[in-house]
């Protein structure tokens, strides 16, 4: 079972906030999750290899060579803020 | 006759035929979507000015061949009307992926897949709906409320791409595109009664597609008949520079090889005992023998066969996917696209934005893999999963060596009803048991109809096939269909 502590702690690295009630139900539902996935930990897998792809593919490469793109535009049509062609965020650290 | 009720192929041939124009099936869909839509909720937008135009310049393009102006005979899909699961971007048209992270997200390219259905002459009737980011067995977690199954409006379509299953199943499309991460194709597929084919990964470019777990992410079809799967393949297959992942070999020429397939003599079909567990519903059981059987008489060899880490899948598949999504989902931060909840500084504004902007599911999932990538956890989580990954692949290259095909349910249980397990997580994952260890090993699969239970509800059945062996499951399914009428069967909907 995890700590309420535990699951405070993924939720900070994962950038959420949680709250109390919120902590508690993750907590649990979390909880039933894990201990259902605990069961890989039965296999013996000492001499297995992992697999991080089911494709064997070489590096794809290609040439470096000027192509036509999205337009700056294009690219910031979607920002939230943007100021002079760039994407504006609020100051790095509180000012206030 | 009623135009919506004809399969893909059969629309694709009137136009060939000039029996039947674009804009008549267009109008004739867009008319179907106005009168279902309000009791089926399968569209997050639908794109009636777009899919206009487009039917008008397909109807252009037919005309222009056959006054001779123009020499190239136009692709079997030119004036077919689609729709597209939400989270694949078209050119202009939103992309929200479900979520309220995107609600006014509006990509200004098109993805691979929609680029190569544009290009073949598709008309873009609307972008389906989605469990948010295709996390989910229902399409409950989409932000904009769910899809209800035609078969009874009480029921989940299942998920993710529920939307696009649905549409399919109350015919307001010829045809859709899915997505299938765990069997978030197939899945829906069966809960629906309709085709859902999940090629292999690497098949069709990913470019495009707002990403869930990129090691098994894979766009598929939702169609009405194999036929029709293999038509839409055939336009989405094949090599693409912007997707490092997509296999460079060019796909086969599917529908050409599929009419020449009348029996399934000297065909090995694999029958895996796990895929007859207790928790496998006992009409589903009894419909899927009855299609093995069906197999049989149509002159398949039928095997037993052990595919002994069938229950390490699911947790295998639940560390490495979501490992995946907390990674993928990381870029959520407020500062380039999508939402942004402002905090007083930069931090403040990233918490804020994935506080508000993700929905609890997604959350979920966001936390267990980062529980599974966190140090301390990393070796006894993601990397064992990754090591029984292996083992579920050897199992199928194992199963694969003894026989061609592998069959059984694509679910353990037909539709369930809405609310049901919105509660229990883990409860509506085994939803997925069967189709989550095929995308662990990234191999083929297709959900068919070949039954009903006795409440009317659909069942799939799912056929697995080795890496890059889609023509040989399209060849298996589409002599099952020639032999049943499963597919034929369509939900009565209210008026």
């Amino acid at each position: 079972m995890l700590t309420t502590e535990e699951v405070a702690h993924i939720a900070e690295l994962a950038r959420l906030q949680l709250s109390a009630s919120e902590t508690e139900k993750f907590r649990e539902q979390l909880s039933a999750v894990l201990d259902y996935v605990d069961r890989i930990g039965e296999l013996d897998l000492t001499a297995v290899m992992p697999t991080y792809s089911v494709l064997s593919l070489p590096s794809a490469l290609r040439a470096d060579e000027v192509r036509e793109s999205l337009t700056r535009e294009e690219l910031l049509r979607n920002a939230p803020e943007t100021e002079g062609g760039s994407y504006q965020v609020p100051a790095v650290q509180d000012e206030g | 006759m009623e135009l919506i009720k004809q399969s893909l192929r059969r629309a694709s041939d009137m136009l060939l035929a000039g029996e039947v124009s674009s804009v008549e099936l267009t109008e004739a869909c867009l008319r179907r979507i106005e009168r279902v839509e309000p009791y089926i909720h399968a569209f997050l937008s639908i794109s009636a000015e777009l899919a206009m135009q487009q039917a008008r310049s397909a109807d252009q393009a037919w005309a222009d061949w056959r006054s001779g102006k123009v020499s190239q005979q136009p692709s079997p899909l030119n004036g077919i009307p689609i729709a597209i699961k939400d989270v694949l971007c078209v050119a202009d048209l939103a992309a929200t992926a479900g979520s309220r992270m995107l609600e006014n997200f509006v990509p200004s390219y098109d993805a691979t897949a929609s680029a190569r259905l544009r290009a073949a002459g598709a008309v873009f009737l609307g972008k389906t709906n989605t469990d948010e980011f295709a996390m989910g067995s229902s399409t409950e977690n989409s932000c904009f409320g769910p899809t209800h199954n035609p078969w009874n409006r009480l029921y989940v379509p299942g998920g993710s791409s529920g939307g696009s299953a649905a549409a399919v199943a109350a015919s307001m499309t010829f045809g859709a595109l899915g997505t299938d991460t765990g069997g978030s194709v197939r899945q829906p597929a069966a809960l629906c009664g309709v085709v859902g084919l999940k090629p292999s990964y690497g098949r069709i470019s990913r470019f495009g597609l707002i990403a869930f777990g990129s090691s098994f992410d894979q766009i598929g079809t939702l169609t009405h008949t194999v036929e029709d799967a293999a038509l839409l393949l055939q336009a989405l297959a094949g090599p693409d520079t912007r997707d490092a992942t997509c296999v460079p070999n060019p796909p086969p020429d599917y529908l050409a090889e599929l009419s020449e397939t009348t029996d399934l003599s000297g065909l090995r079909v694999g029958v895996p005992e796990e895929y007859f567990k207790a928790e496998v519903g006992s009409e589903v059981k009894t419909r899927i023998r009855a299609a093995i059987e069906m197999l049989a008489e149509l002159g398949a060899q039928i095997l037993p066969l052990v595919l002994p880490h069938t229950e390490h899948a699911l947790p295998a598949y639940h560390l490495i996917a979501n490992a995946e999504a907390s990674a993928n989902l990381a870029r959520y931060d407020g500062v380039r696209y999508g939402k942004r909840q402002s905090g007083k500084a930069l931090w403040e504004t990233y918490v804020n934005t994935r506080t508000a902007g993700f929905g609890p599911e997604v959350k979920r999932r966001i936390m267990l893999g980062t529980y599974a990538l966190a140090s301390g956890y990393y070796d006894d989580y993601y990397l064992r999963a990754q090591k029984v990954r292996t083992l579920v692949k050897q199992d199928f290259d194992a199963a694969f060596e003894q026989v061609d095909v592998i069959a059984g349910p694509t679910t353990p249980t037909t539709a369930f009803k809405l609310g049901e397990k919105t509660d229990n997580p883990l409860e509506m994952y085994l939803s997925d048991i069967f189709t989550l260890s095929s995308s662990l090993a990234g191999i083929p699969g297709v959900s068919l109809p070949c039954g009903q239970d006795a409440n009317g509800l659909p069942i799939g059945l799912q056929l697995l096939g080795p890496a890059f062996e889609e023509q040989r499951l399209l060849n298996i399914a589409h002599v099952f269909q020639q032999a049943t009428d499963w597919q034929r069967r369509a939900p009565v909907l209210e008026n």
